[in-house]
């Protein structure tokens, strides 16, 4: 058992509640421009996650449980920008993302059922028809 | 007008702690996880299709799985430590819809709010920055269009 997932999912899904970016209301906020509370929320994370992306090779030879750091990479292509249009029109429409969605449902947010089944349904229709399965990662 | 008329605390630091969690699993495995990637691979739980039987698919799946179950958990804990239930005004249509976009949208362009957002930006990907960009704007238009049109919330 990986149990460190378990562990990151949980502070994850902690600090999703608890910067209230579980509540799709609190989002849309941010969408309609009231509350800029999202931008600290990604700012935040980044600041974090970016001084050890980079800090944490330099001090550990490799991971603690994993074989080796892995470069984050992402190719760019038309993909990129379409995906991101449609991810747009969904998030605009809902104030639902995936990571959101999982944590709202932890704080008892039944309706967001519809958004799961939606999520999953979305990355279906993606993988059944434009899935790509020649290459190897991701 | 303020930007931040509910104050900045529970922001900063729920950022913050979502920052500590990629870093912990960063620390652990070696590599930067978003969430979106758990609907693909949870999928290849019960879909025979094709591109969900790849064998990349069953060596990720389980942890995670462990995620997406931690990140559901998380949110009961600090419901339970600190915080209160919570049942959106979100119309259901708007969830269903929306999660559909969203969730065809993030495996199409290989990243969400955390991949893109978090892990793409904390690793100075050009792409993850595109793909951010385009995102919020085109999400704000939609959210803005929706609320002139009178929907609410």
């Amino acid at each position: 058992m990986k149990l460190h997932y378990l562990v990151g999912g949980l502070l994850f899904g902690f600090g999703l509640a608890f910067s209230g970016m579980a509540k799709p209301e609190i989002v849309l906020s941010f969408l309609q421009l009231t509350d800029f509370g999202l931008l600290l929320v990604m700012g935040a994370a980044v600041l974090i996650v970016s001084t050890s992306y980079f800090l944490l090779p330099c001090l550990m030879r490799k991971p603690i449980v994993g074989a080796e750091f892995v470069k984050y990479t992402q190719p760019f292509d038309k993909r990129t920008v379409i995906g991101a249009s449609i991810f747009g029109v969904g998030w605009g429409i809902s104030g639902l993302c995936p990571g959101s969605a999982l944590a709202s449902l932890g704080m008892g947010n039944l309706p967001v059922f519809f958004g799961i089944a939606g999520l999953f349904l979305g990355a279906y229709i993606q993988g059944r028809i434009f899935g790509d399965y020649s290459t190897s990662s991701k | 007008m303020t930007l931040f008329p509910i104050g900045i605390f529970q922001y900063a630091l729920g950022g913050a702690l979502i920052g500590i969690a990629i870093s912990l699993m960063y620390a652990f495995g070696g590599q930067l996880v978003g969430q979106s990637t758990f609907f693909s691979s949870s999928l290849s739980y019960v879909s025979r299709a094709k591109y969900f039987q790849q064998e990349k698919w069953k060596l990720q799946r389980n942890w995670r799985f462990l995620i997406g179950i931690g990140t559901i958990l998380g949110a009961v804990i600090f419901v339970m430590t600190m915080g209160e239930w919570f049942t959106t005004r979100v119309q259901w249509w708007r969830l269903f819809l929306g999660g559909l976009f969203v969730g065809f949208g993030a495996r199409f362009s290989r990243g969400c709010t955390s991949g893109h957002g978090i892990c793409g930006l904390s690793s100075f990907s050009l792409p993850s920055l595109i793909a951010v960009a385009v995102f919020m704007s085109v999400a704000i238009i939609v959210a803005l269009s929706m609320k002139s049109l009178g929907v609410s919330p």
